[in-house]
């Protein structure tokens, strides 16, 4: 009763609370189909969102969690393995056929399961260590997948890979398919941001700062950790389900050092401090790698150099603008509008 | 001294682990030298597969010792964490061949390559790593993207095909080993026969860790970069001008890792895809072994090396498990590696 009867200045609701800006992007990201042809919508933002939800995890780890983990992408592939073992491919050996509902959740458990026992171990070490860790988890995967005949089908991998037809629609179309990755990207986006302010994600967020502080407080930094892992696990593991679907095969380079690198470049140019850098960082990453190649041949080099472009590009973020493209954006809006507080330096 | 009361202790304070340390390697001895029986024979293959999987893995262990020690080194005096390591391996690797293919010189590739390799290691530690010191995240990706920008550099300039270096006349063939590979059904003993050049490798591989060792612990530089190890902060305050032992060392590391690359291309070869395998071969050796510890390295690169080739002969499939098993359990019983310290 009591709570009723304070008066409360007027609070608006999260529904008002959402700046303009969200507002447009939605919309143009809503009605794109109608805008972009087949190739950018399928090629582009397919890969862009299902590319970014792999770096969102590796964001949510990095960013609240302070563990720069390399093995994102090797669960997500993980999980793409599963859709092809449990559900059809072109491998029938190997394939088990079972019904969407029953892969989908086999997919993701095991590849969360997968991520929690990493994290584990990646949890005893810190900083620079965990990278080494995951990344050498990493390659064992890569190389383990590429050597196993009797369930990654080793060299080969799988193919025809594809999403079942639900309600009636080919989900490998270009529009459905666009649909399928941005709705899946706005959930895990919306995912990460919930539980970063839930009760969980503020303890998390606490561990990365001062983990004595967190333990002396009666919270278990080490489960916190690895529960961070789990959560990053599952939509790593979604990210990569739709990566098979959209490749409609899976093979060992998938999840290869230099994917694993990408995913790392994608994270790091995007920003790492906000969930919505990831996905800035992919539409880059995936602009470049599509259009690059006309790019170099137009300035006459060969179309083959793009990853010297990426990775003079990344050198050129992580050089001059450690928390990537929105660190950059932040920055050049605090100094336009120079509304700072004189004491903290923080923009209003 | 230092490392002989570390031993005694360690015989002290393990003795249970002494022990099986110590029955462990005599049984490995006795499966070298000595002739097998026809029960191991049955259950293991013949001796000949064993030996040379055996020396097989002590050369791999050899060569990753090479590249993995001026990684440790590194990144134990300054800190420094260069994911470009394997680049530089595979670039050290290339200009071998180019140096050696011009000449017709194996030897001269490496005094070519130390200089070359050791020469960019130096503007790596001037321009990139100093400015961004005691930010070790920063760190690794720079140098993450370094390694992207060199490898494309080298996939432009020497393309995709593999490289072998040939090595010379004299280190050419086999030679015959003291070890007894077979006894036939008339009585004569087999010798084993080994690659004359790895064998070489081999010895290189010793020489340069003894000498490093020597350097470490016996010479004013080595003191000086043992006291960085330590304590970088009370160094540079009595007067040690540390920049110069830190350009100093990483040249050096980065020298090492070059002429280890002539090394892999001579029994091996050179692909691109070679740097990312020695860097994270590099990196699971200073995970096991510790990171920061040359005798670390050392130990590591041996386990590592072992346990490949045995595990590619006796379980292709699984060779590379065996590897991160090792790896895991290390990190799960000893985080900070075999001989490593907690700082």
């Amino acid at each position: 009763m009591a709570l009723v009867e304070r008066s409360t200045p007027y609070q608006a609701s999260w529904f008002e609370r959402i700046p303009t800006q969200w507002w447009v992007v939605g919309l143009l990201l809503l009605i794109m189909p109608a805008i972009a042809n087949d190739f950018i919508l399928f090629q582009v933002f397919g890969w862009t969102f299902l590319l970014g939800m792999i770096a969102l995890s590796l964001m949510f780890l990095a960013g609240y969690g302070g563990m720069v983990s390399l093995i994102q992408m090797s669960v997500a592939a993980l999980g793409g393995y599963m859709v092809a073992i449990f559900g059809t491919s072109g491998v029938e050996s190997i394939s088990m056929g079972l019904p969407w509902w029953l892969y989908i959740p086999i997919a993701v458990i095991i590849a969360a399961i997968f991520g929690t026992i990493v994290g584990a171990l990646a949890v005893r070490t810190e900083g620079i260590y965990t990278i080494m860790i995951t990344l050498a988890i990493a390659s064992a995967f890569f190389y383990f997948t590429r050597q196993n005949y009797g369930i990654f089908n080793g060299y080969s991998g799988f193919n025809l890979v594809v999403p079942p037809q639900l309600f009636g629609v080919d989900w490998r179309q270009s529009v459905p398919f666009y649909y399928l990755t941005l709705g899946c990207a706005t959930l895990s986006y919306l995912a990460v941001v919930y539980v970063s302010r839930s009760p969980f994600g503020l303890a998390l967020q606490g561990v990365r700062d001062n983990p004595r502080r967190m333990a002396a407080l009666g919270f278990n930094v080490t489960a916190h950790r690895i529960a961070a892992y789990t959560f990053a696990s599952v939509i790593a593991a979604f990210g990569g389900i739709l990566l098979v679907w959209q490749n409609a095969q899976i093979s060992p380079g998938t999840a290869g050092i230099p994917a694993v690198i990408d995913i790392l470049v994608i994270a790091v140019v995007g920003g790492v401090r906000r969930p919505i850098g990831p996905f800035i960082g992919a539409l880059i990453y995936t602009v470049l790698r599509t259009f690059s190649p006309d790019i170099l041949t137009g300035l006459g080099m060969s179309g083959e150099r793009f990853k010297l472009l990426i990775g003079l590009g990344f050198l050129a973020v992580v050089f001059f603008s450690p928390d990537g493209v929105l660190g950059l954006w932040e920055r050049w809006r605090a100094r336009r509008g120079s509304n700072r507080d004189p004491l903290t330096g923080d923009s209003k | 001294m230092g490392q002989a009361d570390g031993m005694g202790n360690f015989y002290r304070r393990r003795p249970i682990w002494s022990l099986i340390i110590a029955i462990a390697v005599a049984i490995v001895l006795w499966m070298i030298f000595a002739p097998w029986p026809e029960g191991l024979v049955d259950a293991l293959g013949r001796k000949k597969i064993f030996l040379n999987a055996v020396f097989g893995g002590i050369t791999l262990g050899a060569l990753y010792f090479l590249v993995a020690s001026g990684f440790t080194l590194i990144f134990g005096l300054m800190r420094n964490v260069n994911l470009a390591h394997g680049s530089l391996y595979l670039l050290g690797g290339y200009i071998g061949y180019e140096v050696s293919d011009a000449t017709g010189s194996w030897l001269l590739a490496f005094p070519v390559v130390f200089v070359l390799v050791a020469g960019l290691g130096l503007i790596l530690q001037n321009q990139v790593f100093r400015r961004m010191e005691g930010e070790e995240l920063r760190q690794t990706m720079v140098t993450i993207g370094l390694s992207v920008v060199i490898a494309d550099i080298m996939l432009w300039i020497w393309g995709g095909q593999s490289y072998t270096i040939l090595s010379p006349e004299w280190l050419s063939g086999p030679t015959e080993l003291p070890i007894v590979s077979s006894i036939k059904s008339n009585g004569e003993t087999v010798y084993l026969r080994y690659p004359a050049v790895r064998i070489a490798i081999l010895v290189a591989a010793i020489v340069i860790g003894l000498a490093m060792w020597l350097v470490l612990n016996k010479s004013r530089l080595g003191m000086l970069i043992r006291a960085g190890v330590d304590d970088r902060e009370m160094l540079a305050a009595s007067g040690v001008r540390i920049q110069y032992v830190f350009l100093a060392v990483f040249a050096f590391g980065a020298g090492l890792a070059g002429m280890a690359g002539i090394v892999g291309g001579t029994f091996q070869s050179l692909s691109p895809g070679e740097d990312t395998r020695f860097l994270l071969a590099s990196l699971v050796v200073v995970i096991v072994g510790g990171m920061g510890s040359i005798p670390g390295a050392a130990i590591g690169a041996l386990i590592i090396g072992l346990s490949e080739q045995i595990g590619l002969v006796y379980a292709p499939t699984y060779s590379v498990v065996f590897t991160f098993l090792i790896m895991a359990a290390v990190l799960a019983f000893r985080p900070q590696g075999l001989l490593g310290t907690v700082r």
